[in-house]
């Protein structure tokens, strides 16, 4: 019940994401970035559905613009996070020994640095634009996959269906590909489900305090960066791309939370 | 128990080690000369030999690391270009505004939150679980930043009770600067009880659904009691293990609530330095904070085994 | 016996959802007498006794039916009259000893708490209690114990402590819910043993929640026999057991493994597997601070297979059975020993005639939950050991998959995946895919001990008739001294990583000779027992 809830909600959410993104590569409402100083800092109207901003540009084209940009980000980022992250921790939960013990030290080393802080310190480095983003989140995420693909593949290879495989005189390999392989696949599409909202708003956060995406091109977080002086004589800046954000990561977490009572039902109605 | 103290005490050693390797690494991957980035553009070709020799950028690049980390070892993490004060009093000056914030609000949600999500656990499926689930849900999607803002807009804008930009520290005016960290305390305790609040059920649901639960029941134990004495110990070990990294995702992320209420904590300091290209200021923010994670994750290792004596034994 | 019931049940039911597990029940018992309640899983024995205490799990609601103890009717309490009853009124025992003990608290603590709450006693007496009630339970240092947290005990021991706890507070009557199903033998035993007699001490009456007939023949005197939520039968355990009325008793009984004539085999056969001082050791995890402990788990142990026979290995937990079965298979590596098959050596150097022998060898695990990969159907799995067979194409394969399905009597199953099928059907598909290969030598690993006992009954003899039919030698491996005296022409008991005695299986039954042999076929009760 609250599982068909939670799935109905959480895809509906992100089915508009997706729909608006689509629609904004070929059509917006207004140029989004198109500047009108005669129109600057406009309340809603049935002109403007969300106003303008300080520049005289149209709120819902930018969202629209933005959320565009945010998907492509996010799903380019979760994208090399998971490959990245797969391949070194198959690697890793496979060959074991010296190379394992390297690969994971290395790994527990940038999983030492918390939250955004690494993908901080890599657009210090790379600086602020859209490939950078994706490098930096890449990076910054795919230590955590790499986790939890590793123990997936440590924990798959102790059941006795492995062992039977070896009975039968299968090779490491084949039964690697075989058998424990397609038993990891359900943790990492959890993992790249809740993964795609932390990028959302990992990128977010970094637009927001300028190290994102640049402007002009509009991102929900340098919207509301921008919007952040005008916090009294135009409060509508500030709400809708946060809104924007907020309504994202609640499909994010409502899906993710229906695919895992999905395959761990224990938690879920029962 | 002394076993399990001292191996997990030794362990930091290498991680501490590596992670000053990665913070080293990382600014050396800096395209451009570091002196020419120090002096600027109108430096001279004397002036840049001398900061180099100055630096140990003439010695080979393993000289360089050794050197830095002896550096950081007496806790000398160089000084800041922009304003040429050494970076660690910096630091440290920092560390006490962002820190206060972020410990204030990790207890208060926790405190919220663990009853709530084991009240949720103990009703499962009942309509106060899912107000509970649902409401913690949605304190989890909200930006921190936005919700900031939107505090601000109304406690600060709308009803004018608390002020909007700056701040005054405590040791100035108790009062004032109180006003100036109330809503950024708020925001990040609100955001942190979704979380919270959401582990803190799930673990609960665990705990309750074993028969040691069941055994406590069939003495006759009450089931207030039940709740605090036989499934809070057990429940609460992974809440404490996730205290320890939202705690360091705080401090990794402070940065953007900073911003929003105009805070000079750690996090503006990190970005500021990188918009300033000071780079010892970055490579010490970046440095400080990962270690301050690595030395909390250890104080919750340490203390672990008072939820669950059985990891100490293993 | 004119005396009123202790407690009396009427028309009990209970349903979880709108399904009915537990349908009109009713069962009385005296004071002080041992009844046990029997069934398989899903008979609704667990939910009755649990209604009793009112502990039933979230979902799962009585629906009707009045429960009398002691003169009072429970169905009419409130919860806080309920709380009062439990303990002293009513204790109860648990299945898992690993999950009943709660791991973040003493043993001291989690002893007192019933006595603290029950009786206002002081600080000193509490401890008094508790101390003396370890030492009735033969735990060696009370005082330690109680400053003990349980992961330092081991199962039998938490199972005393358990007891302990329970019967601290000196219940009229006890419900024990599958009390020792989680221990091995000689435990079960022992365990058994002190709570009976600490229940007599105190006059307790006691529900024994059961699906071990042998047990019922042993302890109780009455029985009552549940299947599919109803009561089947009822009356004193002697007749059930010897004289059951009903179809499904019989059923039950009748699928008790028995001792069938022994089998001819010719004494002097060349052995098929030969099995010479064989080593194994674990090395133990090495960790900083700590000599790593390597555990000697099999020390030398030398056997022989013969071509058609089954060879029993037979032993406690920790006996080195399971991991002895591993390393002639060479899953696990052995430390020293020399393995021959069909006369000639099987060297871990030599590959392919290390790859000949695995090809001619299959293995049949405990539990058929874990066996079978849960992402493919029944057929493929079936097929997957017929990859290495390159003599035969694909036709081939596919008619011998059918033949082998048909075997097991699971002919049109091919397309299930094996969470849609029981426990039994899982172990026939781990079966079918160790036969399709017709291997010449099978390590059947505690094939049955998972599953229910009609279904070890029809999994044991599938397994004993396709042994006959293909005549392949079989490793049986198994605690259960039950089936296998009903499967083994031989057997060899294990003891400590040691094979201790072999035999052929009537003489290791009927006249044992070392001392461990004697205690184990002492402790697995039989109901054989009964009718001498």
């Amino acid at each position: 019940m609250r599982v068909r809830a939670n799935a109905v909600i959480g895809g509906t959410l992100i089915g508009l994401l997706v729909a608006v993104s689509a629609t904004a590569t070929f059509w917006t409402p207004y140029d989004p970035l198109r500047i009108n100083l005669r129109a600057r800092l406009r309340p809603p109207t049935d002109l403007f559905w969300l106003g303008t901003d300080e520049f005289g540009r149209d709120v819902v084209s930018r969202l629209m613009a933005g959320a565009a940009t945010s998907a492509l980000v996010a799903l380019l980022t979760v994208a090399a996070a998971v490959i990245l992250g797969v391949v070194i921790g198959v690697l890793a939960g496979f060959v074991r020994g010296w190379l394992d013990r390297v690969l994971m030290a290395v790994n527990d080393t940038l999983l030492a640095f918390p939250g955004i802080l690494l993908a901080l310190g890599l657009m210090a480095v790379i600086g602020p634009n859209k490939w950078g983003i994706i490098l930096a989140l890449g990076l910054a995420y795919s230590p955590s996959v790499v986790r939890v693909v590793r123990a997936t593949v440590l924990s798959v290879r102790e059941r006795e269906y492995i062992e039977a495989s070896r009975v039968i005189g299968n090779s490491e390999v084949y039964t690697m590909a075989r058998h424990v392989l397609p038993n990891c696949v359900a943790p990492i599409v959890v993992l790249a489900t809740s993964m795609f909202g932390w990028v959302v708003l990992a990128e977010s956060a970094l637009s927001f305090l300028g190290l994102g995406v640049p402007p002009p091109a509009p991102t929900w977080g340098n919207m509301l960066s921008a919007a952040r002086p005008y916090l009294d004589q135009a409060p509508w800046l500030s709400i809708a791309p946060g809104l924007c954000i907020a309504l994202t990561l609640l499909g994010i977490n409502l899906l993710g939370d229906a695919l895992r009572d999905k395959l761990d039902p224990r938690m879920g109605a029962a | 128990m002394l076993r399990y103290i001292l191996h997990r005490l030794l362990m930091t050693v290498p991680t501490a080690l590596l992670v000053a390797l990665a913070v080293f690494v990382l600014l050396r991957l800096v395209p451009g000369d570091p002196a020419q980035l120090m002096l600027g553009d109108t430096a001279t070709e004397e002036t840049l030999a001398e900061l180099r020799a100055q630096l140990g950028l003439d010695q080979p690049i393993a000289m360089q690391f050794l050197y830095w980390l002896g550096n950081v070892a007496v806790g000398d993490l160089g000084r800041s270009i922009t304003n040429d004060l050494p970076v660690l009093p910096l630091i440290f000056d920092r560390f006490q505004v962002s820190a206060s914030i972020v410990i204030v609000a990790v207890v208060l949600a926790t405190l919220v939150a663990v009853p709530a999500g084991m009240l949720a656990a103990w009703r499962q499926n009942s309509l106060g679980d899912l107000l509970i689930v649902g409401g913690a849900t949605m304190l989890l999607s909200i930006p921190s930043f936005w919700l900031g803002l939107l505090m601000l807009l109304f406690f600060g804008v709308k009803l004018g009770w608390l002020p909007v930009v700056g701040y005054v520290s405590f040791g100035e005016d108790f009062g004032r600067a109180l006003a100036y960290v109330i809503l950024p305390i708020a925001t990040l305790t609100l955001i942190e009880i979704g979380v919270i609040t959401r582990m803190a059920r799930a673990a609960t649901i665990e705990v309750l659904r074993l028969e040691y639960i069941t055994h406590a029941r069939a003495k006759g134990v009450p089931e207030g009691r039940v709740l605090w004495r036989h499934a809070l110990p057990n429940a609460f070990a992974p809440t404490w293990t996730l205290l320890g990294l939202i705690l360091g995702n705080l401090l990794g992320g402070i940065a953007v609530i900073e911003t929003v209420f105009t805070l000079p904590g750690l996090g503006r300091l990190l970005v500021d330095g990188i918009f300033a290209r000071d780079y010892p200021v970055v490579q010490g923010c970046l440095l400080f904070v990962a270690i301050m994670y690595v030395l909390v994750n250890l104080l919750v290792d340490l203390l672990y085994p008072v939820f669950d004596p059985r990891v100490a034994a293993e | 016996m004119t005396q009123a019931p202790l407690l009396s049940v009427t028309d009990l039911s209970v349903t979880a959802g709108d399904r009915a597990v537990v349908d009109r029940v009713s069962f009385s018992l005296q004071p002080g007498e041992i009844m046990a309640l029997v069934g398989e899983s899903g008979s609704g024995k667990t939910m009755a006794a649990r209604s009793v205490l009112d502990l039933l799990p979230p979902g799962v609601r009585r629906s009707g039916g009045r429960i009398v103890f002691d003169g009072q009717d429970l169905s009419a309490m409130t919860p806080a009259q309920m709380r009062a009853m439990r303990g002293p009124g009513i204790g109860m025992v648990f299945q898992e000893p690993m999950v009943s003990l709660n791991p973040a608290l003493s043993i001291g603590a989690q002893l007192a708490e019933g006595l603290e709450l029950h009786r206002r006693l002081p600080r000193d007496e509490v401890l008094r209690l508790c101390r003396q009630m370890l030492a009735r339970v033969q735990i060696n240092d009370p005082d330690r114990c109680l400053a003990a947290f349980p992961h330092e005990f081991s199962g039998g021991m938490r199972q005393r402590i358990m007891l302990a706890a329970v019967m601290l507070l000196q219940p009229k009557l006890l419900l024990a819910d599958e009390p020792t199903t989680a221990l091995d033998t000689l435990t079960q035993r022992e365990v058994l043993d002190l709570m009976v007699e600490l229940t007599r001490d105190n006059g307790t009456a006691v529900i024994l929640i059961t699906h071990n007939l042998g047990l019922v023949g042993r302890y109780a005197a009455n029985a009552v026999v549940m299947e599919q939520g109803k009561v089947v039968e009822a009356g004193p355990s002697r007749d059930i057991l010897l004289r059951p009325q009903q179809p499904y008793t019989q059923t039950l009984v009748g699928a008790l493994p028995r001792r069938g004539p022994a089998r001819p085999v010719p004494a002097d056969a060349k052995p098929i597997v030969s099995v010479r001082d064989l080593e194994v050791v674990f090395p133990g995890r090495k960790r900083m601070f700590r000599p790593s402990h390597p555990v000697h788990a099999v020390k030398g142990v030398s056997l022989d297979v013969r071509p058609g026979e089954v060879l029993a290995v037979v032993g406690g937990s920790g006996s080195g059975k399971t991991t002895l079965g591993r390393a002639i298979l060479g899953l696990v590596p052995a430390r020293a020993g020399h393995i021959q098959f069909a006369g000639t050596d099987i060297a871990a150097s030599d590959r392919a005639a290390m790859r000949r022998f695995r090809l001619a060898c299959q293995l049949v695990f405990q539990d058929p939950y874990s066996s079978l990969d849960p992402r493919m159907r029944v057929g493929p799995i079936v097929a997957e050991p017929l990859r290495h067979a390159e003599d035969m194409d694909r036709r081939a394969r596919e008619a011998r998959v059918a033949e082998v399905l048909e075997e097991v009597g699971l002919a049109g199953f091919a397309d299930r995946h094996p969470h849609a099928l029981s426990g039994g059907q899982r172990q026939r598909v781990a079966i079918a895919r160790a036969l399709v290969r017709r291997p010449a030598f099978v390590v059947a690993d505690e094939p049955v001990s998972a599953l229910d006992m009609t279904i070890q009954q029809q999994v044991l003899t599938l397994l004993q008739r396709l042994q006959e039919q293909h005549g392949f030698a079989c490793l049986f491996i198994s605690h259960d001294l039950a089936a296998v005296a009903q499967i083994a022409d031989r057997v060899a008991v294990m003891e400590q990583g040691l094979v201790v005695e072999t035999g052929t299986r009537d003489a290791i039954f009927d006249n044992p000779q070392h001392a461990y042999t004697r205690a184990l076929l002492e402790a697995s009760p039989r109901i054989e027992d009964l009718a001498a």
